[in-house]
């Protein structure tokens, strides 16, 4: 019989893949506000991501609604621990929602939504970092319930991860800017990019070096033989794409720092998954012992095979539509 | 800490509190969507310049109504988990897969193309951006239909089993489609047009009264009155539906709307228009009723037999008190609509539609009576379901997360209320203010896909 569980867990991972690439870099615009002072250079930025960030954002509520359906045990016990941190980031994501209305509807108050935009994005960033690092730390799981405190997420190590997601999403909004601007905007991103990208490697080799000390499983899955040489082109392919990146911000490429920041994040994701699997609640909880019955798998499988395909068409068909660079002289429809 | 609330109560009032949030946006966002797509397709065929600037003028309002739906609405799904997560864990096999058809068909639909109907002018040729409106309208729709689907099942739950404290669902089409799905689908689909359509009604009524008696504000002032007609007369008899559907497998609901304490068993039984229902004694106080009319409604016959409260152990009865009121004021402003209604159709006769000033009043203070009665609507059905979460099959209290303690869900309440104050009063406000503002006439659209990007359209 075909595994569904292990089929469901693909989908939910290129879910969430899809939703940090893409509501990575609209969040990653909230992040880099406060270095651009320039209002028409705000309204750029913002125009840039405005058509196609409520699309973006969608991809998380997949990712809920399909760990709902497939691994409700995971729903329930993950969302219970991570209470604080949940409710944080939602209500980030409020403000950085609402400010893209409300900011070309204020005159006196726009300042404030600039605001909402700022610590919205960053905030929601950030507590999406700490969600993850939450999660790698692992979960305390008893009797299929939460049986930990209300702040066990709270460590070094979350804080750190939180961090990351916010130089993360940084990088990634830099990057799309330098493919949708022109003139002094993209100038000023092609050289805070390089900024951005040690900021991002000094996180990488923290986190790298921290998680294998915390748990000892991850440590062995990495470094014992034979997997030390199948993933030792990890840190090789992150320097690699790092000095690519570097290279195409100083001769000036605009799509090429965008592809390969795609690479980081694709690399980055994947090492998470190696240090997960076969886990769903980490340490201890399995796909398979968090799957749903098999008819609520089979039957939400059904309209993901017949519906994702047509809403990766009309994604890359709105993204089409919007392909063109965005200019300061450009109007948006407020 | 929070007034000795238990963390249950609390996490109930959190999820009234939300839920009555965000039900209010897409409910504004289903009409406006399906009015825009009409405007827009009569502009299509018509090519009158009125169309297309009533059409940007209502998006603009849309947008923010729907944006406050999504992020409303992206809450709603999370606290399943966070609050409720007893519940998700054993009614999560069944509520997980309506909701992520909903996500997979409605939520990317309608997310998909907003960009191209908010940004997409001179971008793509005017049939193209229909056909993203129509998509986005589409969307709303669909979405309406798995939730009430989800909540349907929720208060007549069947095609499952239970297996070691788990649902396992059985006959996906008997979920879908489960007893009082269809007919709480209408009534909920029409109330979305009815109040979105008084939303229009109050604020052309608003500018009438400002003296702009521009094309733009009398042809919406019309074409959101005919469909107020159309809706309010329609909800008698979808609402009279769900009514003999409630009595049917929500006894306890329905004798709890009607404050019906002992089973009629030979005599017809009255309707009460005024009591107050006390449930620790079991009886009414300063009771005004009709005889005989109750079991004509209820049940359409003249000796219909309906069960009392007492026929329910009183753990398993609902709060007669609130859902009593609750019913009765969606029920009166219902017909204060039709009445409303049937007064335009008498002034479209005698020509003085848009010139009679009390009118305007009176449409401007009918504006918001339709989230009024969506609200009390809700309260309704929800509080008439307790002490079920899933009924007769799941209480409440036992789809709370044990672990999460009464600080934890007390604070992120004062969050969400705070919170929600701030950014929904500011999305009200806006939206008073572009009401206010009124609609404009833009610039002649060029009917041709070739259009210059830098040109302002809007």
């Amino acid at each position: 019989m075909i595994d569904l569980a292990i089929i469901w867990a693909s989908i939910i991972a290129l879910g969430v893949l899809i939703y940090i690439v893409l509501d990575g870099f609209d969040l990653g615009i909230g992040i880099l506000f406060p270095f651009i002072k320039n209002h028409k250079h705000r309204d750029v930025m913002m125009n840039s991501v405005a058509p196609v960030w409520d699309g973006n954002e969608t991809w998380m509520v997949l990712g809920g609604a399909g760990l709902f359906a497939a691994f409700p045990l995971v729903y329930a016990t993950v969302l219970s621990a991570l209470y604080i941190p949940i409710i944080l980031m939602l209500v980030s994501l409020i403000f950085r929602g609402v400010a893209f209305e409300f900011r070309f509807k204020a005159h006196r108050s726009k300042y404030l939504w600039d605001w909402a935009f700022i610590w919205g994005s960053t905030l929601a960033s950030f507590f999406q970092g700490v969600i993850l690092g939450a999660y790698i730390q692992g979960i305390h799981v008893v009797n299929n319930a939460y049986a930990g405190g209300p702040l066990d997420w709270l460590t070094p190590f979350s804080l750190f991860t939180g961090v990351g997601v916010v130089m993360m999403y940084a990088a990634l909004g830099c990057a799309w800017l330098i493919l949708k601007t022109k003139e002094d905007l993209q100038q000023s991103m092609y050289h805070l990019m390089p900024k951005l990208l040690i900021g991002l490697l000094v996180i990488f080799v923290g986190v790298s070096l921290y998680t294998p000390f915390i748990h000892p499983e991850i440590a062995s899955r990495w470094f014992t033989m034979p997997n030390l040489l199948y993933l030792s082109p990890v840190p090789v392919l992150v320097l690699l794409f790092s000095w690519l990146i570097l290279r195409a911000c100083r001769t000036q490429c605009d799509k090429q720092p965008f592809l390969y920041i795609l690479c980081l994040v694709l690399i980055t994701y994947a090492g998470f998954l190696i240090s997960l699997w076969p886990n769903i609640i980490p340490p201890s909880v399995t796909l398979w012992q968090a799957a749903a019955p098999h008819s609520s798998q089979l039957f939400a499988l059904i309209g993901v095979g017949i519906l994702l395909p047509i809403i990766i068409a009309y994604t890359i068909l709105t993204y089409w539509v919007f392909k063109n660079k965005v200019g300061v002289d450009d109007e948006g429809y407020h | 800490m929070f007034f000795g609330l238990t963390a249950l109560e609390l996490a109930r009032i959190q999820f009234a509190f939300t839920v009555s949030f965000h039900i209010i946006f897409p409910a504004t966002s289903i009409g406006l969507a399906c009015f825009l797509a009409i405007i827009e397709w009569k502009w299509l065929q018509t090519k009158q310049q009125v169309y297309l600037d009533m059409f940007k003028y209502w998006s603009k309002i849309f947008a923010v109504a729907f944006g406050m739906g999504v992020v409303s609405g992206i809450v709603m799904a999370y606290q399943f988990g966070t609050n409720w997560s007893e519940f998700s864990r054993i009614a999560g096999s069944v509520t997980g897969p309506l909701l992520t058809y909903e996500v997979l068909s409605a939520f990317f639909l309608e997310a998909g193309f907003l960009g191209i109907m908010l940004f997409g002018w001179g971008r793509v040729g005017p049939k193209a951006h229909f056909t993203a409106t129509f998509m986005v309208a589409l969307g709303t729709c669909i979405s309406m239909f798995w939730i009430l689907s989800s909540n349907s099942w929720m208060q007549t739950p069947q095609g499952f089993s239970v297996e070691n404290g788990i649902i396992v669902p059985h006959d996906w089409w008997q979920i879908i489609f489960n007893p009082s799905f269809i007919h709480r689908l209408l009534h909920m689909g029409t109330a979305a047009f009815l109040v979105s359509s008084l939303l229009v009604v109050g604020a052309s009524g608003w500018q009438l009264l400002r003296g702009h008696r521009s094309p733009m504000t009398t042809k919406a002032f019309s074409m959101a009155l005919w469909m107020v007609l159309a809706t309010s007369c329609a909800q008698v008899y979808f609402g009279d539906s769900q009514g003999l559907n409630t009595l049917k497998y929500q006894p306890a609901k329905l004798a709890a709307i009607e404050a019906h304490w002992e089973t009629n068993t030979d005599n017809p039984m009255a309707l009460i228009l005024f009591t107050i229902p006390n449930m620790k004694q079991e009886k009414n106080y300063y009771t005004v009723s009709l005889p005989y009319v109750g079991s004509l409604i209820l049940t359409h016959h003249w000796n219909g037999v309906v069960k009392g409260l007492k026929e329910f152990p009183p753990q398993d009865r609902p709060n007669s008190l609130i859902v009593f009121w609750s019913f009765r004021l969606m029920v009166g402003l219902c017909f204060l609509m039709i009445i409303m209604s049937f007064t335009a159709l008498w002034l479209r006769y005698k020509k003085r539609l848009y010139t009679s000033k009390w009118f305007s009043y009176f449409a401007l203070f009918m504006g918001p009576t339709g989230y009024i009665a969506l609200l009390s609507g809700w309260v309704t059905t929800e509080v008439g379901r307790q002490p079920w979460v899933v009924y007769n099959m799941l209480r409440t209290e036992h789809g709370f997360s044990n672990t999460v303690v009464a600080d934890q869900v007390g604070l992120s309440l004062i969050v969400f209320v705070i919170v929600y104050t701030v950014v929904f009063g500011s999305g009200i406000y806006y939206i008073f203010k572009l009401i206010n503002q009124g609609p404009k006439e833009y610039a002649l659209y060029a009917p041709s896909a070739k259009v210059n990007n830098k040109e302002e359209l809007l």
